[in-house]
């Protein structure tokens, strides 16, 4: 069975003017209609450069795909002429960005921005488009959507101004949405009502979406299944309450560890050792070994493949030693 | 050690008065920590500020030991100054690029010239390094070779190199990665154990709160609306507001995946140059009375098995909203 989106063995580089940073090292996964797919990662394990590369975003140069499949609706992206490459963004997969205040266009009103796929890809014509951006408006629930078409994102409040980035994303009816960190930079409350402002327009839509973010909180609420990311690697992949009540990769056990809990005891936390590898250097063998509390002899050798363990990935030399304990 | 009463700084604004903080009033005993949580512009960062003596307050005290800090000048304002100190949130833009660690963690000396001698400065300075984690040899690096956990630490160092009593710690591990989080929370916590400081510790993340704090207040618009101790104020929160801000954190366990009952706030923060009548929270409030917009509620003893827990609702109660 094909998925509605895969992709294959991603490998993405960034050549600097001395070395390559290996950004992307394969990376595996795929999501389907309807479902909640967390790309989970810290800084620099390539969690946004994935979606970049999905969307066809990459800044060429530095960056380079050096190999690996994007395949959408049976179709490798990658390999497609730039015309049918424009066609599936926006209509086929969108990209909601984290920092909505840098995204949206400072000088054009929000109606404008939303309405613009609509004029250009759709051939509306300027009121049916500014009609079609205040219904927009009013099912991200925008209040006084009517009279807020005309306002610029300066006149918005940052969670406002990240509702109008999702209907920017919704304008084209996508069957992908790529949510990039959207509510790093909003406060709690806020977070609250965009995540679940997500999760009613993909359920009404029955949209596929790949929520990228390092907040194992949200993760939790919100994802169906998880892939972790670490140096450029997808370590581990499974259902989420598979994933949380049994880490199969040391890393993802330890991050679960390090995170302080609302409700529990007051031992002081559990971290990890060290630091991400460099991406121009990284480490033989198993990248995460050099931080590792099971590290053998065997993982500063061979780089672990991803085991199935029944249903579930873990890239782990010990993944079975871990599911059998 | 340090009490707060009524402090209030507004700040004039072309479209009006931006009551950053409006009548604050907190206490801090030796060796604790004060968690102080609350969203973007609640006041939170002026809170610290005004106790660094780097904003002057319109009206208000703050007696550490005894004296008003406010009223300090000369010598003792100096002396003022090396008992408290801060750490910044960011930090990549709190250390200076052109600076080595060792000049920036041995500014302070400069300033204050006789707590530590000349000769004594460079093994002073890396005493402090071994003490945050570091490498005493790394004195000679710049900041952009450390990591954001490590420059977080240089931080550290600089802000205890004139042997404080209360570190005022200001979103100190929002910017970092979770991994890192968890070192940098574990030092602050040996720290304090080992120099006996006080800490008061502003942050958004009510986990990382939880985790480090004794007591805690809840900050909305410029007032505390609730404070106590870590136990009252997560097992028993009693204002409105946050039982709101509880539950809207999400918890790392997909388990609750909606087990307690979600509190969901309408709408923004309202602008702290016009804040609603009354009692501030009561445009968000599900609990919100006539009484509300007319009567300001004030922050005193709501709950009866606690009297040190403090809030500010005229409908002050453990039960969440119908739903």
């Amino acid at each position: 069975m094909s998925h509605l989106l895969e992709v294959c063995d991603l490998h993405v580089e960034f050549r600097g003017r001395q070395e390559a940073a290996r950004v992307l090292n394969g990376v595996d996964f795929h999501v389907d209609a309807g479902e909640t797919l967390a790309l989970l990662g810290e800084s620099g394990s390539g969690k946004s450069v994935t979606a970049q590369a999905v969307m066809g975003i990459l800044d060429t140069p530095p960056a380079f795909v050096r190999s690996g499949k994007v395949l959408f609706d049976g179709r490798n992206l990658l390999e497609l002429p730039l015309a049918d490459r424009r066609a599936a963004r926006g209509a086929g997969i969108a990209m909601v960005f984290q920092d909505a205040l840098s995204a949206l266009n400072p000088v054009f009103r929000v109606g404008w921005q939303i309405g613009e796929a609509l004029r250009i890809r759709r051939g509306l014509g300027r009121a049916a488009a500014r009609a079609r951006a205040i219904e927009l408006m009013e099912r991200v629930k925008i209040p006084g959507a009517g009279t807020r078409v005309d306002d610029y994102p300066h006149q918005f409040s940052g969670g406002m101004r990240q509702r109008v980035m999702i209907a920017m994303a919704l304008a084209l009816e996508p069957k992908v949405l790529i949510a990039d960190e959207p509510t790093t930079a909003l406060d709690v409350t806020v977070q609250a009502q965009i995540m679940d402002l997500l999760m009613e327009l993909k359920n009404e839509r029955g949209m596929a979406l790949i929520l990228i973010t390092h907040d194992l909180g949200v993760v939790a609420e919100v994802a169906d299944r998880i892939a972790v990311m670490y140096a450029g690697r997808i370590v581990e992949q499974a259902d989420v309450h598979d994933l949380y009540r049994r880490p199969l990769h040391p890393y993802t056990r330890a991050l679960l560890d390090s995170v302080p809990k609302l409700r529990a005891d007051d031992a002081p936390l559990k971290t990890i050792a060290g630091l991400p590898p460099n991406l121009a250097r990284i480490p033989p063998g198993c990248p995460f070994h050099p931080r590792c509390s099971m590290e053998l002899p065997v993982c500063r050798e061979q780089l672990p493949p991803a085991l199935d363990l029944g249903g579930r990935l873990s890239a782990c030399h010990r993944a079975q030693e871990l599911l059998d304990a | 050690m340090l009490d707060v009463q009524g402090l209030v700084k507004h700040f004039p604004t072309r479209n009006g008065t931006v009551k950053a903080v409006d009548g604050v009033s907190l206490t801090l005993a030796r060796g604790e920590t004060l968690g102080i949580v609350g969203e973007s512009g609640c006041g939170k960062s002026t809170l610290a500020k005004l106790l660094l003596r780097l904003e002057t307050p319109f009206a208000g005290t703050a007696l550490l030991d005894g004296r008003d800090i406010f009223t300090l000048r000369g010598a003792d304002f100096t002396e003022y100054r090396r008992s408290m100190q801060m750490v910044m949130q960011d930090p990549y833009t709190s250390l200076n690029p052109r600076m080595t660690v060792g000049d920036i963690i041995g500014e302070p000396f400069e300033i204050h010239p006789d707590v530590v001698p000349k000769r004594a400065r460079a093994a002073r300075v890396r005493e402090l390094l071994d003490l945050v984690g570091l490498n005493p040899e790394h004195i000679s690096r710049y900041p952009h070779q450390f990591s954001g956990g490590q420059r977080q630490r240089i931080g550290i160092a600089r802000a205890l190199a004139l042997a404080p009593r209360l570190v005022v710690c200001d979103e100190p591990v929002s910017a970092l990665d979770v991994s890192i989080q968890a070192q940098v929370i574990n030092l602050l916590e040996k720290l304090q154990a080992q120099l006996g400081l006080s800490f008061i510790f502003i942050a958004h993340d009510l986990s990382v709160v939880r985790h480090i704090s004794d007591r805690v207040a809840v900050m909305y618009l410029g007032r505390i609306v609730e404070t106590g101790t870590v136990e009252d104020i997560y097992a028993h929160p009693t204002h409105p507001y946050t039982q709101a801000l509880l539950s809207a954190a999400p918890e790392p366990d997909p388990e609750l995946r909606g087990g307690s009952r979600r509190i969901r706030l309408e709408g923004d923060v309202p602008s702290p140059a016009n804040p609603p009548s009354g009692c501030r929270f009561r445009t968000r409030c599900w609990k919100a009375q006539p009484r509300c917009s007319e009567e300001e509620p004030a922050l005193i003893a709501r709950r009866v098995e606690s009297a040190s827990q403090l809030c500010a609702c005229h409908y002050a109660s453990e039960s969440g909203p119908a739903t």
